[in-house]
């Protein structure tokens, strides 16, 4: 039998042995992607597997690592909100338990709907329904609140969590639905745990349902539904994630699906670029960046869909331009966001310089 | 999603996240110390004075 020593010595050396010039590639893509991450509050990760894809890695390796590289991420991201007190254990527990059932609820809904063939078509529906329902709810209350102050994510942060205004589904369903037992949770905000549940549940079975994450689901039902302030949803969220990135990352670690020679350098440079990122949106105005953030969500499609074409009809030159093009896209971005916060900080400095004199 | 596959034990993965998991905690408290560190003379370096962000 051999040794813990030996096994781990065999797992981390096997997977650590890239060359030097693929570890730097991989630190300065994790610092991009990290970059972006901190102060957009997401996207970034999502650039990981296709980047991975178009590099030639298989599937399995490409989603595996790219799975275990968001375990990694949400683990740094969940201390931080953890330090900041914006992790609620007790409703992150509840929403685990009710969640894990309903995704087993939502799975068995499928292969029912699937022996009856209509599985497609319902889900396609669901899916529409559901994103066009959270996409309206975000904008109304987007529109109604004071316009935007656009001052990014470091003013929110600084907000006792007690200030923050219960949307008015959220204070009906607290008002409405008094089953004991009662939870109270951060931020002054008391609900039935039966509340909780069927939150947990719903939002289980969509993501078991439609085969998603579920993050985009969670967050404005924690929100909506719950009454959690909005940091709280982001950090009880991260918190979740922790867990189904985990064993979703144990799974394909299982089938050999996580490369450590990839992760290990993507999460040493993205958690450098998550500092530099998040300490820039206290700096510039998020929203006028979002437009080359759209950009470069277009671009990453874009070259997605040339690496395709490239890889269907053997032109190895498209699969480069693809690659070429997401990468590119995510670098500018990035050194946009550096770019306007040192200008931005030099335009302070020197409006200061002269009122100090 | 992981959905609700039901993991058996492999001391391989495990080493596989664990060692994922201990890099995680290093790099939050390595970052975060050097932040503390060099973080004012770097951006003193960069924009050239004191700042609060």
């Amino acid at each position: 039998m051999r040794t813990v020593l030996e096994l781990i010595s065999d797992t981390l050396g096997g997977t650590l042995g890239a060359s030097p010039e693929l570890l730097a590639l991989f630190v300065g893509f994790g610092l991009v992607v990290g970059i972006l991450f901190g102060f957009f509050g997401m996207g970034g990760s999502f650039l990981v597997t296709p980047a991975l894809l178009m590099m030639g890695y298989p599937a399995r390796v490409a989603v595996g690592s790219g799975m275990a590289f968001v375990f990694g991420t949400a683990v740094i991201a969940t201390l931080k909100h953890h330090d900041l007190g914006q992790v609620d254990y007790k409703l992150g527990g509840i929403m685990i338990a009710g969640t894990t059932i309903g995704i087993e609820v939502g799975r068995a809904s499928v292969f029912y709907l699937e022996e009856m063939g209509l599985a497609g078509g319902i889900i396609s529906v669901v899916y529409v329904l559901l994103l066009g329902g959270v996409g309206l709810m975000v904008t109304r209350d987007a529109l109604n609140s004071d316009g935007g102050s656009g001052g990014g994510h470091h003013d929110e942060a600084d907000k006792d969590l007690s200030e923050y205004e219960i949307p008015d589904i959220a204070k009906t369903i607290q008002q409405t639905v008094r089953i004991p037992p009662m939870v109270n949770l951060r931020g002054d905000v008391t609900v039935s745990l039966w509340v909780i549940m069927a939150v947990a549940f719903a939002t289980g079975l969509l993501s078991g349902f439609l085969g998603v994450g579920g993050g985009f689901i969670r967050m404005p039902a924690m929100i909506y539904a719950i009454g959690a302030p909005v940091p709280v949803a982001v950090g009880t969220d991260l918190f979740e994630i922790v867990f189904s990135g985990g064993i979703g990352s144990y799974l394909y670690g299982q089938g050999g699906g996580v490369d450590l020679g990839i992760v290990v350098p993507l999460l040493f440079g993205s958690a450098l670029g998550a500092r530099i990122g998040s300490a820039a949106t206290s700096v510039v105005d998020a929203d006028g960046i979002k437009i080359y953030f759209g950009g470069m969500l277009l671009a990453g499609a874009v070259a997605v869909g040339v690496g395709e074409v490239g890889s269907y009809l053997g032109i190895e030159i498209l699969e480069t331009i693809g690659l070429v093009l997401v990468l590119g896209a995510a670098v500018v971005v990035a050194a946009a966001v550096v770019y306007t916060s040192l200008r931005s900080l030099r335009a302070t400095r020197s409006q200061q310089t002269p009122a100090a004199d | 999603m992981a959905g609700l596959e039901v993991p058996t034990w492999d001391p391989q993965a495990a080493i596989l996240i664990g060692a994922v998991l201990f890099e995680a905690f290093l790099l939050y408290v390595g970052y975060g110390g050097l932040e503390k560190l060099i973080g004012p003379r770097l951006m003193e370096a960069l924009v050239g004075g004191e700042n609060s962000a």
